[in-house]
């Protein structure tokens, strides 16, 4: 919701701007301006929406009161860089399992501790794990050649599959060789 | 509903979720019309981004229909046609006042770096996204912009983050008249940065990529010179070679955490982690901007540490600015922008993929297969939304 004095911009691709050009571009020829649409038209600071780069008071029309807190009815991890949870938060796909017993050893370190980001990056691997016993749990065999877009890898880049296979065959093949060789001896 | 699920890196599908459900009264639900594949959502795919739990719906780009609202909800309208802003903000916290609208310090209760982004992991808030049939919007009379009547929804979508982020990167930039820009990456982002800095008055925009399909289009759509790094034998030197040994005015990275370029890099920030991604492409634009010049960063980092050459940044004096795009404050210009025909943000689209196809439309984007610039996916029941609205209003 802009103010209408943020809506008058009168300098919209109206520049004569002389021949003084090629100084700033190092010696180059100036550029042909007239096949570029709407060069300049924010050349002039008042029509560029973010200058400066913090404005007081805000464009929008917002009430200066801090949101009601919504409901909390799942657990929402929170940071410990803040006092309290936020007034707004996302709620889908709270912690759980051992994923979430690791999400929530991370969220007792801040963020500033590197610790955080690789518990978290820790948590996210077991939760692919935990992913796929939840889909076998209840019935469904997930498609994961299919998750992963084969249909498009064959019809678009038919060279890159068989390369894929052909290397993914070479690594089985040498590991079946070196197994069988480890059990014959 | 149907929605988008990731199951684990390299891993999506479309699943039948439970509908959204307002939980707060300032929310909104969205019937989503429209949703794009970001290029950091790839981050996510990729397993690169913290606390990104499986069964989490992405998508930050959306437009769609006003299903229902909260009773807090004043200015919005069941049937109205909205375009969202990625960020979750609620306009009136001490970061919102500052119009620091990705900074909003009340929608995020699980980090303090970054404000609450739908569908991008639970470190920035945990809410779902758009890629689905529904979405919970919060805060729906601060948020969502109504799309006016002569604005095509393929160019509204474009305006909840890509060219947005591509303004504000120009913007932070601080070109001035005939300032020579260097764009570290061709993926939409890159493209509407590039064009940008044309409506900034830059002399001389180039853009460096590795993917030949990517710089063509973007020579032709934004009129940029191109660089294919893989075709250099160093980035910072090719461009210092191309500024007479000054170096770049301005350099943007569009690039963030996956950059290609540089086996150490790519070892240690993407095989391994080690560091929170690959940070070749801020290199470059350290190693490349002139002493004095400005470093603008919109590609997305992780959370943890990068090793960047700040030494160089402190001995070339520069100036580095960066930020998540606070997109509801470009919106007016950048409508105009639209209107007056100075950008025409809906000729990226290069596929329109319906949301059950969506491993095959992640698996392309991230590929970079069949010349894919940029992915809208389309909710089946989109269509079937703007026959009932158009019923509604009459």
């Amino acid at each position: 919701m802009a103010h209408e004095s943020d809506n008058k911009h009168e300098h919209d691709g109206n520049h004569d701007h002389g021949s003084d050009l090629a100084v700033f571009q190092h010696g180059r020829p100036p550029v042909d301006r007239s096949s570029i649409q709407g060069w300049g038209a924010d050349l002039d600071h008042k029509n560029r929406p973010a200058y400066p780069m913090e404005r007081t008071p805000p464009r929008i029309d917002a009430p200066l009161t801090q949101p009601e807190q919504q409901p909390r009815n799942v657990e929402v991890l929170v940071s410990l860089e803040r006092p309290h949870i936020t007034p707004l938060f996302g709620s889908p796909n709270p912690p759980r399992g051992v994923s979430g017993m690791v999400r929530r050893a991370a969220f007792k370190e801040t963020e500033n501790d590197i610790r955080h980001w690789l518990l978290l990056m820790l948590a996210d691997r077991i939760d692919v794990v935990e992913g796929l016993v939840d889909d076998l749990a209840r019935g469904h065999v997930p498609n994961i050649l299919g998750e992963m877009g084969i249909k498009a890898e064959w019809q678009h880049n038919k060279k890159g599959l068989a390369q894929k296979v052909a290397i993914g065959a070479a690594v089985a093949g040498v590991a079946w060789y070196f197994l069988s060789r480890r059990d014959r001896d | 509903m149907l929605a988008m699920n990731y199951r684990g890196p390299f891993r999506v599908r479309a699943d039948h979720k439970p509908d959204p459900v307002i939980e707060h009264p300032g929310d909104a639900i969205i019937r989503v019309t429209r949703s794009c594949i970001c290029g950091s959502d790839l981050h996510l795919y990729h397993g690169l981004v913290p606390d990104t739990r499986v069964g989490t719906t992405f998508g930050h780009e959306f437009v769609g229909i006003v299903e229902e609202v909260g009773s807090q909800v004043k200015k919005l309208k069941v049937g109205d046609h909205v375009l969202v802003p990625f960020n979750v903000f609620c306009g009136s916290c001490f970061f919102c006042q500052k119009e620091l609208y990705g900074n909003c310090h009340n929608t995020n209760a699980q980090a303090s770096a970054v404000g609450g982004i739908y569908g991008y992991s639970h470190t920035a808030g945990g809410y779902d996204g758009g890629q689905a049939e529904f979405v919970r919007v919060p805060m729906a009379d601060i948020g969502p912009t109504v799309i006016p009547p002569d604005l095509d929804e393929d160019d509204a979508v474009l305006l909840t983050d890509a060219l947005p982020t591509g303004y504000q990167a120009a913007e932070m930039g601080d070109i001035s008249e005939g300032d020579t820009v260097v764009v570290f990456g061709a993926g939409p982002v890159g493209i509407f940065a590039a064009k940008s800095a044309w409506l900034l008055g830059a002399g001389r925009v180039i853009v460096v990529d590795h993917v030949e399909y990517r710089l063509d289009f973007v020579r032709r759509y934004a009129q940029c010179e191109v660089v294919n790094f893989r075709e250099v034998d160093d980035m910072a030197l090719h461009i210092k070679k191309m500024t007479d040994w000054l170096g770049a005015d301005v350099c943007i990275d569009a690039v963030g955490c996956e950059a290609a370029g540089s086996a150490a890099q790519t070892i240690t920030g993407v095989y391994t982690m080690m560091q929170a991604g690959s940070a070749t492409a801020l290199h470059w634009c350290i190693n490349s901007v002139r002493k004095g010049g400005n470093v603008s960063i919109v590609g997305v980092y992780g959370p943890t540490f990068n090793a960047i050459p700040i030494g160089n940044a402190l001995n070339k004096g520069l100036t580095l600015r960066m930020n998540q795009a606070s997109v509801k404050r470009h919106l007016p210009r950048l409508i105009e922008h639209i209107q007056a025909g100075r950008i025409d943000p809906k000729q990226i689209i290069t596929h329109r993929v319906p949301l059950e196809e969506v491993s095959d439309a992640y698996h392309i984007f991230s590929s970079k297969l069949d010349n894919c610039i940029k992915t809208v996916l389309i909710p089946p029941s989109a269509n079937q939304v703007r026959a009932v609205t158009s019923t509604a209003k009459n």
